[in-house]
């Protein structure tokens, strides 16, 4: 990294499932295959992996992952790195579990590593009104 | 290119950019996204059809009822990074529920 300024997303989940089935949602590779994309996972620390989508015409589909941190059923952290149309993303996702006294468990995404500058950087919530004024302005030239 | 031109047609209007925006922070039938915008039913139902042509938006339906969902796999070239995740895991981990939902089955 050059040592510029990046963002971070954060979310939280509280999902009616034991930490133990959740684990298994994040880690293991055919599950993951249907609800995020196909992969070749396998939770081990320093594993390295993609994910993958069809490609487009302006993206291979694929994201480059290496495991991180593994703690089971707790942390689980990959950097996620792609590039689209000659522009670099390299982030990485970190899985955070805490069980909930119902018997479920908060779920905690942080994907950190987002450049904060260029033209729509602006912050996680400037960031999507930018984008979309920033492309109604672009539209209105091209239409 | 075709496919790009509808996204950029689709998101052209504001009205549909901000049912688009209403959709990507979460699933929606019609009837909450008419309440949400000010605009007449067939106008909400015209705008998801041209979203839907575009690939922005999908249905699903249950029954008699539909609801709404962004797709943010179809902006991906055209938006930052950030704008784009920030649609993209609350879409996947929606999955990740139903599918953990199923195990129970």
């Amino acid at each position: 990294m050059n040592g510029t300024a990046t963002q971070t997303l954060r979310f939280t989940w509280d999902l009616p499932f034991a930490a133990a089935k959740v684990w298994r949602g994040l880690t293991d590779s055919k599950l993951l295959a249907r609800w995020l994309m196909e992969n070749d996972m396998s939770p081990e620390p320093g594993n390295r992996f993609q994910f993958r989508r069809p490609p487009e015409p302006w993206w291979n589909g694929v994201v480059d992952c290496e495991v991180r941190e593994l703690e089971p059923r707790r942390r689980l952290r990959y950097s996620w790195s792609t590039e689209i149309r000659g522009s670099r993303l390299d982030t990485v996702v970190t899985w955070t579990l805490t069980p909930l006294a119902d018997g479920g468990t908060r779920l905690e995404l942080e994907h950190s590593g987002f450049p904060a500058e260029g033209p729509f950087a602006g912050g996680a919530k400037a960031g999507w009104e930018r984008m979309v004024a920033a492309l109604g302005d672009v539209l209105k030239e091209e239409l | 290119m075709q496919r790009q031109d509808a996204v950029f047609r689709a998101l052209a209007d504001p009205s549909r950019r901000a049912i688009y925006e209403r959709l990507s922070r979460g699933e929606a039938p019609v009837k909450a996204l008419v309440a949400g915008s000010g605009i007449s039913q067939p106008a909400v139902s015209q705008h998801l059809a041209k979203l839907r042509e575009a690939g922005l938006v999908s249905e699903r339906r249950e029954g008699r009822h539909a609801y709404y969902r962004a797709e943010p796999d179809a902006v991906m070239p055209l938006l930052d990074w950030l704008a784009h995740y920030q649609a993209f895991w609350p879409e996947r981990v929606e999955r990740l529920k139903t599918l953990l939902k199923e195990m129970d089955e």
